[in-house]
């Protein structure tokens, strides 16, 4: 166990003495602590309508100004990090699970089986990513839980592909062999031997993609096909910006700001994790 | 090599088969038929048979996947439920205006790309070299639709100088061109830094060659050995990462479209998709996946012809 703890310091260690990942560490904090706090510092209920209070310049009581429904922008603005980042954890989360799982069982089943998952995975990642996406939003209808759906699905051939590459590798090394020579349990060797060695490249790539699954989350919501309104999310509110960007651009300007600083924050946190964890693993995300 | 290509070929065409087998499933996999969906709750009954009739809703499931395939082959993707036009009309117009977008955006990117890539392999390890890293990751992660927000609130609307929605008029081209700068930028300014990246580590794999050296051993300048000797090979992985990343370019053109109002795939698959357009969404996503599928499959071929270690692989 402490050896466990002494390779996390070493990692955080080599990612502060990188000014970037220093930066990217530093706004993911931030974007986390903003997250986690939002009910606290949001001087406002971010989805308290009031009317006559519309459109209103940044001043003292709005730092930020007021949207169309006279609510308040910052408060709209934090809440918002919470549903960025949210949706973003728990997709990646739930897509590197599957990944993790359905990579194990490719690469250490039977031939067969092995053949229809790539032949699945092939044909998930062989389409567009955004027209899977819309079609799917089709048929099940916009909405948070759609959103993390479409994400999940996407995501996973990627994951499972790493994992069942990493894997396929492992089987075969002279370690595996001798614990299979000497009768362990196909249950044993992956979950003792093969899964310790496959996670750490998962968790640089899971992390890698959060940056992409906010961008996606708030690029679906601004087109009405994301997180449904009211909810606070970045693209919503860099939509209502965008009906009114000629009498009130505050909106859009402020909204685009946190998207872009936290896309940034989180890429530069896993190129830092990258280089800190392994210098010569090149990955490649989702993009 | 024609053996490779035929299994490359033929996986694609599995793969297509694949998809629109999925797609036409995920359409049932849903609770409630999908003609009450695409008309919503204020359907009159008679309304809806002639929609359920009209889409073969009534035909036994065997018989629709057939004249599913059987229509998707022969180029007849079904009808608009709003507008009535054949899809693949609707989709055929739309095209054209996409392909530019994103044809222009990877021309520029390209040029820009490739230079910075350069400039970071010729300048290795200075405080050049990083400031490029940095540029590029930036870029890379900088989402198009808001990049494309932000232009259109400088340029079109204070300064004025672009306009801020459409594709410019028929038979002008100057209009055309400055209706398409906005768009491209946006759609182009990630894979400037995501080809600088890809330039530069391919670039410094390649500068450890032997005829690198050489050409080094003879005095030609660094500039010489970069650009006549080093970047011919560096280029190839390239072709693989624009075809793979055409995928990107289309829903960063989707996203941007949106923005500037301008026609296009992206503008036609948004809206059918807000409206509940079963056939056009369908229809789009098919025609992008076969179109995106031949894409990346010639792009395979082609670096199995242009790189001899490929080759090789293959033949072995």
């Amino acid at each position: 166990m402490s050896s466990a703890v002494e390779s996390i310091t070493r990692t955080l260690r080599s990612l502060i003495r990188d000014p970037m990942g220093l930066l990217g560490l530093a706004l993911v904090v931030m974007f986390l602590l903003m997250a986690l706090l939002a009910p606290v510092i949001a001087p406002y209920d971010p989805i308290k309508i009031s009317v006559q209070n519309k459109f209103l310049e940044p001043g003292m009581s709005h730092w930020l100004g007021t949207d169309q429904l006279g609510r308040d922008t910052l408060s709209r603005i934090i809440y918002g990090s919470r549903t960025a980042l949210s949706i973003a954890l728990t997709a990646t989360g739930m897509a590197g699970i599957c990944g993790l799982l359905l990579g194990l069982v490719a690469g250490f089943g039977p031939r067969w089986l092995d053949s229809i998952l790539v032949l699945l995975f092939d044909s998930v990642s062989s389409l567009p990513m955004i027209m899977f996406a819309l079609a799917v939003i089709t048929v099940l209808g916009p909405g948070t839980a759609t959103l993390i759906l479409v994400i999940v699905l996407i995501s996973i051939p990627g994951y499972a592909r790493l994992i069942r590459a990493q894997t396929l590798t492992l089987k075969n090394s002279d370690f595996v062999m001798a614990e299979r020579s000497l009768g362990a349990s196909p249950a044993r060797i992956i979950l003792v031997h093969l899964l310790p060695n496959v996670v750490g490249p998962l968790v640089i790539v899971l992390s890698m993609d959060i940056p992409v699954v906010i961008m996606l989350e708030a690029g679906l919501s601004y087109l009405n096909l994301g997180v449904r309104p009211p909810t606070a999310s970045w693209g919503n509110i860099l939509y209502d910006g965008y009906t009114a960007l000629r009498s009130t651009p505050t909106l859009v300007i402020s909204a685009g700001a946190p998207l872009v600083l936290a896309t940034l924050g989180f890429t530069f946190l896993g190129e830092g994790l990258r280089d800190a964890l392994d210098p010569k693993l090149q990955l490649r995300s989702l993009r | 090599m024609l053996n490779y290509a035929i299994k490359r070929i033929l996986l694609a065409v599995l793969i297509l088969f694949v998809v629109m087998l999925a797609m036409y499933a995920m359409v049932f996999l849903v609770p409630g038929d999908p003609a009450s969906i695409a008309l919503g709750p204020r359907a009159t009954p008679e309304l809806k048979r002639l929609l359920i009739e009209r889409m073969g809703l009534d035909q036994p499931v065997l018989a629709q996947v057939y004249n599913f395939f059987r229509n998707a082959l022969t180029g007849d993707l079904g009808f608009d439920v709003w507008s009535k036009r054949p899809v693949l009309q609707e989709i055929a117009e739309a095209f054209p205006y996409t392909l530019l977008l994103g044809l222009v955006s990877l021309a520029w990117a390209l040029i820009l790309g490739i230079s910075l890539g350069c400039a970071a392999v010729i300048y290795r390890g200075s405080v050049m070299d990083r400031m490029l890293g940095i540029l590029s990751v930036s870029m890379i992660s900088v989402p198009s639709f808001v990049v494309a927000i932000y232009a259109l609130l400088i340029f079109a609307v204070w300064l004025r100088w672009l306009p801020a929605i459409g594709a410019g008029e028929a038979g002008d081209p100057w209009s055309q061109f400055k209706a398409i700068l906005m768009p491209a930028f946006a759609v182009g300014i990630s894979w400037v830094g995501y080809l600088a990246r890809m330039v530069r580590a391919s670039m410094l794999e390649v500068m450890g060659a032997n005829h690198i050296r050489t050409a080094r051993a003879f005095g030609l300048p660094e500039r010489r050995v970069v650009f006549k000797y080093a970047l011919r090979i560096a280029i190839i992985p390239t072709i693989s990462i624009i075809a793979v990343g055409l995928g990107s370019i289309l829903s960063s053109a989707v996203f941007v479209e949106t923005v500037f109002s301008r026609p296009g795939i992206g503008t036609l698959v948004t809206s059918a998709v807000l409206k509940r357009n079963y056939p056009v969404v369908m229809g789009t996503v098919l025609v992008m996946t076969a179109f995106y599928l031949m894409v990346v499959t010639m792009a395979d071929l082609l670096i199995a012809r242009l790189d001899p270690r490929v080759r090789d692989v293959l033949r072995s």
